[in-house]
């Protein structure tokens, strides 16, 4: 794990850049001060969506800048947007079924099952087959599928049916959670106990308790077991 | 990948883990907590704060990285700037494009009101998104908001402000409802029951997930929603100065195009600034967890316009960042990883702190094992930290609960070749969160009028030290209620003068109090070039 260089081309550029760097270190390092391309910068945000090839390999291969560690002879490209549809529609209007997909997404049957998707999601998630589970109606599955997504769009970027997966993704999630999963009771029965009022007198008596009133009572409170 | 001598560490941790399995830790006593705090807690280092100079705060302490930014003059020039072109005239602009931002958005609109939502970067990118372990809510029937409450007050040390720990708590049950409702995928039992386990100070199993992607699934329904609302969005513009008219009220602000350096003026009846924290000052030069544009942009924009702050001097260090491989180092290790029964073991294979005390003191702790006991472990750049034994997560839970429950903290490793349901992983802790922030009232509104606050960059919520589970739920909480708090104004309250006076009389102050400066703040991005080369820039144009 020595600090030698490496040579990596941003953008065709030639740069001289440590090993050990990830791809957005490594334009940091080279003296890019990064507006668009950058996020959360630990993956989780998906703004920094990276294509690029390595030596001698005729392929396209993708990561995320903020997660992928740079190779000597790497030429890249950040895709940081991508021009993408999002259909405006009200949830609540929405019943979780393949018609509610199609209707905000016709484009989804045009998906020619070529699995391109799948191959170039830095998550490693089955995309065309969340894309086929939205499309067959169960919404269930595709909302489990898709649940990493991170919206970065490189599914777009290459899908030749120009479908926007993760905005089919993110419907399949709200509807599934909305409309299949079973609602939690006790929540509801919380809140209507939030609403009648019942825990107004004990907080307002911890409101008006003193430091060391408070100090002693939870100091002293039960904890539930692991 | 482990180096050899990493391997070796990694035998004796094994060596313990039948004998740790059984073995009982219980918490700390207040006194041995306090004592701890003071000797190793990085709050408690006095040489690495200041007290400002100037402002309503002035006398307070705050880290030197956020006093630097305070004690500095506004990016823009009040003598020569022209605001008499009106570009965008909104009820309510909602400055910050995380969960808070998205939340006040949402219900600034359902209340009625136009709403331009403004942005650093993409709406999105911000620290909700990176929260994995979970939103806390007192809704089992075990459990109470007066059972939170005191957990919120007694993690905070007693110094929270009551009324806005009563608004959190109160309303946790009914904002897990709503982001049901809106479509968020909470780990549930096959009957609908919320599956909710501990956090660091909990007393109740209270904290509710979405795998571990718990702020992102909330922060994508979030934008998700906003998006198909008549609310408009623009992203990768910042506000660079707030607004007031000449009674001090905020009017409105000012946006920077961060791509064409253009400004335009917006008019807003009522502004809600929820810009998030400052992980990206890098306090005391600790790595951190948040996202890139954590500066503390909306703090320093509220304090020159006359807004106080409560509890700068206390940052929240994440007791387990990524101390190894350095490609990820201060990263964030959910606390879901020890409330799952992961255990912090030293260089001598031995647990050495109950997992789940509050973040400070398991912060204190681990930093104590590295420094004064010196029995941390030392990674190829001579970094050093403790190894969170994650194979017991398998042990205990069974095999797979590891994808299953933690598949982001399993996939960060595995992208480099670290099998963490084999292998322990080494933590350090990491800059997280700001607790402390501009002061608030149960609605959200600041000291001045006309302007809200909500989130992170708002203090007094947690006291001096927030639970895990707390900030996810205060976003959504202050968030909501700030966004409803300024459409109500904004149905009270015509369009004002737009000036900048505060500004000058800032600039003033400054001068005053001998406060000679060429700084410029808010920071706006972090600056990550390497020095050699930051010497040998031409600037071109003015």
């Amino acid at each position: 794990m020595e600090d030698e260089n490496v040579t990596i081309y941003i953008m065709g550029k030639r740069y001289e850049v440590p090993t050990s760097l990830t791809i957005m270190k490594a334009m940091e390092h080279a003296g890019y001060r990064l507006v668009r391309g950058c996020g959360c910068r630990g993956g989780f945000c998906g703004a920094c969506g990276t294509v690029y090839r390595t030596k001698d390999d005729y392929k396209l291969k993708v990561g995320l800048a903020c997660q992928t560690v740079v190779e000597d002879g790497m030429h890249l490209t950040q895709i940081p947007f991508y021009p993408a549809n999002k259909a405006e529609y009200d949830i609540e209007e929405l019943d979780a079924n393949i018609a509610a997909v199609l209707k905000q997404y016709p484009e989804v049957a045009r998906c020619v099952s070529c699995n391109t998707c799948t191959k170039i999601c830095p998550q490693d998630i089955q995309v065309m087959d969340y894309v086929q589970a939205a499309l067959r109606g169960d919404i269930a599955k595709a909302a489990d599928i898709s649940f990493d997504c991170l919206m970065c769009g490189l599914c777009a970027s290459r899908c030749p049916a120009e479908i926007v997966q993760y905005y089919v993704g993110v419907l399949c999630r709200r509807l599934y959670a909305r409309d299949i999963a079973p609602r939690a009771q006790h929540l509801a029965d919380r809140v209507a106990e939030v609403e009648s009022g019942k825990f107004d007198e004990e907080i307002a008596a911890l409101m008006g308790a003193g430091e060391k009133d408070l100090r002693k009572r939870y100091n002293e409170r039960d904890i539930e077991p692991k | 990948m482990y180096t050899e001598a990493m391997r070796q560490s990694i035998k004796i941790l094994e060596g313990t883990r039948a004998f740790r399995k059984t073995q009982e830790l219980g918490l700390m006593s207040p006194d041995e907590k306090a004592q701890l705090l003071r000797d190793h807690h990085p709050d408690y280092k006095g040489e690495q704060q200041r007290e400002l100079r100037v402002g309503p705060s002035r006398g307070d302490r705050a880290p030197h990285e956020i006093a630097d930014l305070i004690e500095a003059r506004s990016l823009v020039d009040p003598e020569d700037f022209d605001l008499s072109r009106i570009d965008h005239d909104v009820d309510v602009l909602v400055v910050g494009g995380g969960g808070a931002g998205g939340a006040a958005a949402l219900l600034a609109r359902e209340s009625g009101a136009s709403v331009l939502l403004a942005t650093k970067l993409r709406f999105g990118d911000a620290n909700t998104m990176m929260a994995q372990g979970g939103i806390q809510a007192a809704d089992k029937s075990h459990d109470s908001p007066s059972i939170h409450y005191l957990d919120v007050i007694g993690g905070g040390g007693f110094h929270n402000d009551p009324a806005l720990v009563r608004a959190l708590v109160i309303d946790a049950p009914k904002v897990i409802g709503w982001l049901e409702e809106m479509g968020v995928m909470f780990d549930k039992e096959p009957d609908g029951t919320m599956v909710t386990i501990h956090g660091g100070g909990t007393s109740r199993k209270r904290m509710h997930s979405a795998r571990d992607y718990s702020g992102g699934d909330i922060m994508k329904v979030i934008r998700d929603e906003v998006l198909n609302q008549d609310i408009e969005v623009i992203e990768f513009s910042p506000v660079v100065e707030l607004l007031t008219d000449g009674k001090g009220r905020c009017t409105g602000a000012i946006l920077y195009n961060m791509e064409t350096q253009e400004y335009s003026i917006v008019r807003a009846k009522a502004t809600v600034i929820a810009t998030g924290g400052a992980g990206r000052l890098h306090v005391q030069g600790f790595p951190t967890t948040n996202h890139y544009g954590a500066t503390a942009d909306g703090l320093v924009l509220a304090y020159r316009a006359g807004c106080e702050l409560a509890f700068m001097d206390t940052i929240q260090y994440h007791p387990t960042g990524a101390a190894y491989p350095e490609q990820i180092v201060g990263q964030l290790v959910t606390e879901k990883v020890r409330g799952l029964g992961a255990q912090l073991v030293n260089g001598e294979g031995n647990r050495f702190v109950y997992e789940l005390e509050t973040r400070d003191a398991e912060s204190a702790a681990i930093i104590r094992e590295c420094t004064e006991r010196n029995l941390g472990v030392v990674t190829p750049s001579g970094m050093r930290g403790v190894w969170l034994d994650s194979p017991l997560i398998e042990e205990i839970h069974g095999s797979g609960t590891i994808q299953r429950l933690l598949p982001a903290m399993y996939r960060q490793y595995e992208r480099f070749e670290i099998d963490m349901t084999a292998d322990p992983i080494l933590v350090y802790p990491t800059q997280h969160y700001q607790n402390g922030g501009i002061v608030i009232d149960d609605q959200g509104a600041s000291q001045i009028e006309g302007l809200y606050v909500a989130g992170e960059v708002a203090g007094g919520v947690h006291g001096r030290n927030r639970l895990m589970g707390n900030s996810l739920l205060d976003i959504v909480v202050f968030g909501r209620r700030a966004g409803a708090a300024a459409a109500l104004r904004a149905k009270e309250t015509v369009p004002g003068e737009l000036g900048l006076d505060h500004v000058r009389r800032y600039h003033e102050e400054l001068e005053k109090n001998g406060v000679e400066t060429t700084r410029r703040a808010p920071m706006l991005l972090p600056d990550y070039r390497p020095d050699e080369l930051k010497s040998h820039l031409i600037t071109i144009g003015s």
